[in-house]
């Protein structure tokens, strides 16, 4: 892994499934996150994925390209323009830094409406 | 908010002596780190990493945040700082709440087994801040977790409290609106009392359509019109399905209409199911009126 390095996308299907599958797994009963009616009265047009979700993705998507033995330092994250279901994540990241068998990778989430989440994420590869 | 701001200053000033007070102080995990919470995240997130299953699995280190989570019907482990801020800003009509950052490290891995406990601190809370959403302020909690009494990770949490702002809903589209010039006037007259008008010319008795100021077959410059009887065949078709466009809704069938008269045009085929509309069907001429000021010429299918 060498600074520059780009990870491949990953394309996230956002069904309402996984919106209300991610909230549940991380046990967060947020009604934005599972009642459309509800979400519409706080202003957002639908149900949206919760920050937990994300964040669980976020480390799929670099755990899952740097394998069995990479083990996450550190996630950072920021939320953008929400994720409703019918919409599509594309997950991109790019070696930041490299400090021997660490790495800090920049990752962008974007969906239709834009950058759903931008971050960095330092992960370890032991050798 | 104007005209107003010494009040403004003085509710920012009592939700800022709020920082640096705890948010939740010896938190309890509602169960301990376990196997079946890591394998119903896992399948959430489409997470097949063997790290997280078999005799040595760990949990997901993203999982941090969700060992802390109060769930359901248990209340929060909040300090009564915290519910306190977190009421001046409901009563204030910021009730609304949507998390907008997260910064987690990890010390630790944690495996089923753990005991999770954890303390909280509010470490600032914004001014008002205008949004998307509405307008309201940012407050981030910074959050210590510890299994079995070790630190196993922080977790910085910043989350918007708002007052949604008020949807004005948007008025229903309208078909484009067609450009109306002095070459095509007579035309869209015509329309206007339900008829369909083609221009004849009037030194060869051509007929064109669409409108235009010269003959194209001769040349000539003078032209008066024929009304379409109404009889034509689809000539050829399309049925649209995507992109959907404001007022349109697929899918519909767009058809280029060969007139009796010999000319053609494009419109709506309607009457038919869409995928029923075929070249050389018959149709007849009608219109159809979209809204109080448009109507358009529009052809219904007469069976094959």
């Amino acid at each position: 892994m060498r600074p520059g390095d780009r990870l491949p996308p990953l394309e996230i299907p956002i069904t309402r499934t996984l919106i209300v599958a991610g909230a549940i797994a991380s046990r967060d009963y947020q009604d934005v996150h599972h009642d459309p009616e509800l979400a519409r009265q706080k202003g957002s047009p639908d149900i949206f994925m919760n920050i937990l979700t994300t964040n669980g993705l976020v480390g799929r998507y670099i755990t899952d390209h740097f394998g069995p033995r990479a083990r996450l330092c550190r996630v950072a994250i920021r939320l953008g323009a929400p994720n409703h279901p019918g919409d599509t994540m594309m997950l991109t990241g790019t070696v930041e830094e490299v400090d021997g068998d660490t790495a800090t990778v920049r990752i962008v989430g974007a969906n239709g409406l834009g950058k759903h989440v931008t971050g960095t994420v330092t992960v370890r590869v032991e050798g | 908010m104007k005209g107003e701001p010494e009040a403004d200053e003085e509710f920012e000033a009592r939700l800022k002596a709020y920082e640096g007070r705890a948010a939740a102080a010896t938190g309890v995990g509602r169960d301990p780190v376990n196997q079946p919470m890591i394998r119903h995240w896992c399948e959430a997130m489409g997470d097949t990493s063997p790290a997280y299953t078999g005799p040595d699995a760990v949990a997901p280190p993203t999982m941090l945040q969700a060992w802390t989570m109060a769930g359901l019907t248990h209340r929060p482990d909040r300090t009564a700082a915290y519910d306190e801020l977190l009421t001046l800003l409901d009563a204030s009509g910021h009730h609304a709440v949507v998390a907008t950052d997260c910064e987690q490290e990890y010390l630790r891995p944690l495996r089923p087994g753990d005991e999770i406990t954890f303390d909280s601190v509010i470490e600032s809370v914004s001014g008002r801040k205008t949004t998307k959403l509405g307008a309201g302020y940012f407050v981030t909690t910074r959050t210590d977790v510890r299994a079995g009494g070790a630190l196993a990770g922080t977790h910085r949490f910043r989350i918007l409290k708002y007052a949604p702002a008020q949807r004005t809903p948007a008025p229903a589209e309208r078909r484009p609106r067609p450009v109306v010039n002095r070459d095509n006037a007579g035309f869209w007259e015509g329309v206007a009392r339900h008829e369909l008008l083609i221009q004849r010319c009037t030194a060869c008795s051509a007929p064109r359509f669409p409108w235009l100021p010269g003959c194209t077959a001769c040349g000539g410059p003078d032209w008066d019109t024929v009304a379409a009887g109404g009889e034509g065949r689809v000539y050829s078709y399309v049925v649209m399905h995507h992109p959907p466009f404001p007022a349109f809704e697929p899918p519909y069938a767009v058809g280029l209409i060969e007139l009796a008269e010999g000319v053609r045009i494009v419109s709506n085929v309607v009457g038919v199911p869409c995928d029923e509309v075929r070249i050389g069907m018959p149709v007849r001429l009608e219109f159809r009126r979209y809204d109080d000021e448009l109507v358009l010429p529009v052809f219904r299918g007469v069976g094959p």
